[in-house]
């Protein structure tokens, strides 16, 4: 599968904060790790931006009515957000996002700064894959490489694992190869 | 005056604005974001810094100065305040914020007044004392040398 060219596809982060100031740092940040970065100012433009505003009106056309994004093209491949938003929070646009059939594998990293157990369960049990207390650090960002990953690599399996069925049985049999190779080992 | 000495200068100033708890070391993370390929990028997340401060303590102003003080206007400023002035290491700023906002929380009119004046003070100290540092910051670099690490300081 992989020949010639690698393309090193740039992942894609969707950043939303009411504030000027944090969303110029996120961006800086998340750029500083070679990502792909769209920032939006708030919970509306952010469903906006993911075709996500249609859905009260209807559940199943809801990407061929907007207007400014042309949604076939858009690809994200995380969605950051401030909690603490006027309009749509935060946790109101991790909801909508796990509620959509499209969007509900898009790993959301909530983040804020205030240190509320409760408010931080609650996002992770609806789905947060990570909460970050502001102000949001460069070590933070760093851990956002492997919830990327891991939803790549998911992409890869589903794919392998549809053409490839003999990839259980080949499980099997490695336990057996091992130790026919330890006798090997012996007698040489 | 050359250059080792412009650096030694920053340094001191730094030092100082750490220990007096003007900065913490959420500025620090900030230098270390800035580099060839975004040279500017402190002075503009400062600059945005003293333009959004400006209009919030404005507004603060404003709004306690009416008939009937809306408090939970005046809570979701120092909210934004208190996250901009923690967002650049602006250390004293936050914390008058989150004295500010107990008093508030408190809807003690007299209190909230009190602060805001503080609020305002720290403001302005540390917006002469970022403004010189970061003279300072453009003189190494117009001299044609390096803007030294403040690492230690975070």
């Amino acid at each position: 599968m992989s020949g010639g060219v690698t393309t090193e596809m740039k992942f894609h982060v969707l950043a939303v904060d009411d504030s000027i100031i944090d969303r110029k740092l996120i961006e800086r940040l998340l750029k500083t790790s070679s990502y792909q970065v769209t920032v939006m100012e708030s919970g509306v433009k952010a469903l906006e931006y993911l075709g996500l505003l249609d859905d009260e009106k209807s559940n199943t056309k809801s990407h061929s009515n907007s207007t400014t994004w042309n949604q076939n093209e858009i690809q994200v491949n995380m969605i950051i957000t401030d909690y603490c938003m006027p309009g749509i929070t935060g946790y109101d646009l991790l909801r909508k996002i796990k509620e959509s059939t499209v969007l509900k594998d898009i790993p959301v990293v909530i983040m804020s700064s205030e240190n509320v157990p409760s408010r931080i369960n609650s996002c992770l049990e609806h789905g947060a894959e990570d909460f970050f207390l502001k102000p949001v650090q460069q070590s933070d960002v760093n851990k956002l490489r492997p919830h990327l990953m891991r939803e790549k690599e998911k992409g890869k399996e589903n794919q392998f694992n549809s053409i490839n069925k003999r990839k259980p049985i080949e499980e099997c049999l490695s336990p057996d190869r091992t130790r026919i190779r330890f006798n090997n080992d012996l007698v040489a | 005056m050359e250059v080792n000495q412009m650096q030694r200068s920053f340094l001191e100033y730094a030092t100082v604005l750490f220990r007096e708890g003007f900065l913490d070391g959420q500025f620090s993370q900030l230098q270390m974001l800035q580099d060839e390929s975004n040279p500017d990028f402190v002075v503009e997340v400062v600059s945005l810094f003293f333009e959004d401060s400006q209009k919030l303590l404005n507004d603060l102003t404003t709004t306690l100065d009416q008939q009937n003080v809306d408090f939970k206007k005046i809570d979701a400023h120092i909210h934004q305040l208190k996250g901009s002035s923690s967002s650049i290491g602006a250390q004293r700023v936050k914390n008058a914020c989150i004295a500010f906002r107990n008093f508030c929380d408190q809807q003690n009119l007299e209190g909230c007044m009190r602060c805001l004046q503080h609020v305002k003070q720290e403001y302005l100290l540390v917006k002469s004392k970022l403004e010189a540092l970061l003279r300072l910051e453009q003189q190494i670099v117009a001299a044609g040398g390096a803007i030294p690490v403040l690492s230690e300081f975070s």
